[in-house]
């Protein structure tokens, strides 16, 4: 029952969306961009997840296209890559055992996506594979590549299910929403485990169905707060963690004593 | 109310670890046992990964032995040299029982191995003690008198070399078994978060042939040590000893030990052990029968190249 701290980590753009007059003649390139209005974010010991805006804007919008609604922008927030084990248990005698495991490089720890359609209506399969864009298409690098092609594939999408079932890879569709031709709010999730580290927030900007252009922030995530220090002690210093854990544990018995004698 | 864990990184309740505590502390003050051995998979069951479940029970176990050493000080009915012996291989059993952990860590088998450990001892322990209750039970209620073994005789472990003096055991016996049993205890504690009373005990009374006033005493004098390098151990090497969740469990645990042993002053021996057996039976049955039942996820995920 973590209280829902809820934080506002509202991103706001530098709304100078590049006035500079064009020359008359070329059409317009669009472009995108995101801003951060913080670039980094503490989170306290009861997070229990929270939704996390970012806010952007076209640049040079077709006003036309824009009306018809045929620009698309897809928002990605991306945790920290690090290295993956996926086991699978099998039954061997009747017990259920891990046994084959397979190792990935550089796996996102966290990937949520935020998009204005559902994704197979903005553009097709291939340019997501090209942009390794969305938790279906990521690449996820095998440790050993020597494995047969049919158990990559397996532990591949064990991996992409079991981080969705955990929360870590979301998608909000319609979590894209233009407020306005130019100005666009973007709703990303966060979930309870978000990993600490550098998170990379990445906008791609499609035009019916074409990617235009991509534009990125960084996003530091800390988590604060008294756990957190124990946290910290724990790993950094581990030796006076041990003797302060033991210490402890034989203050509360001797107290314990004290209180509650029985001879 | 809930509370985040640092070092296992969940949520849980306040009053569940309290309370879990407190059970654990009435049944160990009712039977004169640690309790880590119900700490443990009740921290399982309760979500909490296996690695943290073990490092931390131990850390708790320390406080619940701690106290109770103390009494037994007071009362002399502690064997220092005796439990001297039993720490210097416990700590020998320790170490190796911390580095397989780290091992079997590394290839993804500990839970299955912290779990099949469980079963068998529980299992063979609570079966054992069962029979034997039953057994005492029926005795008394034919009326006649239990039969018990003379302390006086000897088994094979009597006739080993190497043997030293105890003179508040009032025992000259073999160091090898004593080391041993204290290795294989030492061993237990850091794979599986027990203080190992429930082994010790018996193993000193039935094989040792320790008089039964100084067997518990001693025993915890020794887990105190044991399982307090264990915690050390088990901070530096595995970082997975959680203070937060292992205080909670003691703060419960040494106010529930004073109303088990009153509650314990009012059952009679035998049932005390029936109801223990079949507490440990429950246990361990429940553990095995997560070992069978196809598991909701055949897929695990874990950090590689985890220390």
């Amino acid at each position: 029952m973590a209280g829902r701290k809820g934080f506002a980590a509202a991103a706001l753009l530098l709304l100078v969306a590049a006035a500079s007059p064009t020359a008359a003649q070329t059409p317009p390139v669009e472009g995108i961009q995101i801003g951060l209005s913080t670039d980094a974010v503490s989170i306290t010991a009861g997070f229990s997840g929270a939704d996390l805006t970012i806010f952007g804007s076209l640049e040079n919008p077709d006003p036309l296209v824009a009306r018809q609604g045929r620009y698309d922008v897809i928002v990605v927030l991306e945790g920290p890559p690090r290295p993956v084990v996926v086991r699978r248990k099998d039954r061997v005698l009747g017990v259920w055992i891990n046994l084959e495991s397979e190792t990935f490089e550089n796996v996102p720890v966290s990937y949520s996506v935020a998009t204005t359609r559902p994704l197979q209506d903005i553009t097709e399969p291939n340019s997501y594979k090209q942009l390794s864009l969305g938790s279906a298409n990521l690449y996820m690098k095998p440790a050993d590549e020597t494995d047969s092609p049919a158990t990559i594939e397996e532990f591949t999408a064990a991996l992409r299910d079991r981080k969705k079932a955990t929360g870590l890879y979301s998608e909000n569709v319609g979590g894209v929403q233009f407020l306005s031709q130019n100005l666009f709010r973007a709703t990303v999730r966060l979930a309870p485990d978000v990993p600490v580290g550098t998170h990379k927030a990445r906008a791609f900007l499609f035009k019916s169905g074409m990617f235009i252009k991509e534009s990125s922030a960084q996003l530091e995530i800390r988590k604060s707060g008294f756990e957190q220090s124990i946290f910290r002690v724990a790993h950094d210093y581990s030796f006076l963690y041990g003797v302060f854990a033991v210490s402890l544990a034989m203050l509360t018995g001797w107290l314990g004593r004290l209180v509650f004698r029985k001879d | 109310m809930g509370i985040y864990l640092p070092i296992a990184e969940i949520s849980v309740n306040v009053f569940v670890l309290l309370a879990m505590g407190a059970a654990v502390g009435f049944l160990s003050g009712m039977f004169g046992v640690g309790g880590g051995f119900l700490i443990t998979p009740l921290l399982i069951f309760y979500n909490i990964p296996p690695a943290i479940a073990v490092a931390t029970g131990a850390n708790q176990v320390i406080a619940s032995s701690f106290s109770g050493a103390l009494s037994h000080m007071k009362r002399g009915t502690l064997d220092f040299k005796l439990g001297g012996v039993l720490l210097a291989g416990g700590i020998v059993g320790s170490t190796g029982g911390v580095y397989v952990f780290a091992v079997l860590r590394r290839l993804g088998q500990l839970d299955l191995f912290i779990s099949l450990l469980y079963v068998a001892l529980l299992g063979t322990v609570g079966g054992l003690m069962l029979v034997e209750s039953v057994n005492a039970l029926r005795a008394t209620r034919s009326g006649a008198a239990p039969v018990l073994k003379k302390s006086g005789q000897h088994n094979w472990i009597h006739r080993l070399p190497l043997k030293m003096r105890f003179r508040a055991s009032k025992l000259f016996v073999s160091v090898i078994p004593v080391l041993g049993l204290g290795a294989g205890i030492g061993f237990l504690s850091s794979i599986m978060g027990v203080g190992g009373g429930f082994i010790m005990v018996p193993a000193l009374i039935y094989l040792l042939k320790v008089p039964t006033n100084v067997v518990i005493g001693t025993s915890l004098f020794q887990i105190i040590f044991t399982s307090a390098y264990t915690t050390l151990v088990h901070a530096t090497t595995n970082q997975t000893v959680d203070v937060m969740l292992a205080f909670l469990l003691m703060a419960g645990g040494v106010a529930g030990a004073q109303y088990g042993a009153k509650a314990g002053q009012k059952l009679r021996g035998e049932q005390l052990r029936a109801l223990l057996a079949l507490l440990v039976l429950a246990v361990a049955i429940r553990l095995a029968i997560d070992l069978f039942v196809t598991p909701p996820n055949l897929y695990s995920l874990s950090a590689a190249g985890l220390n």
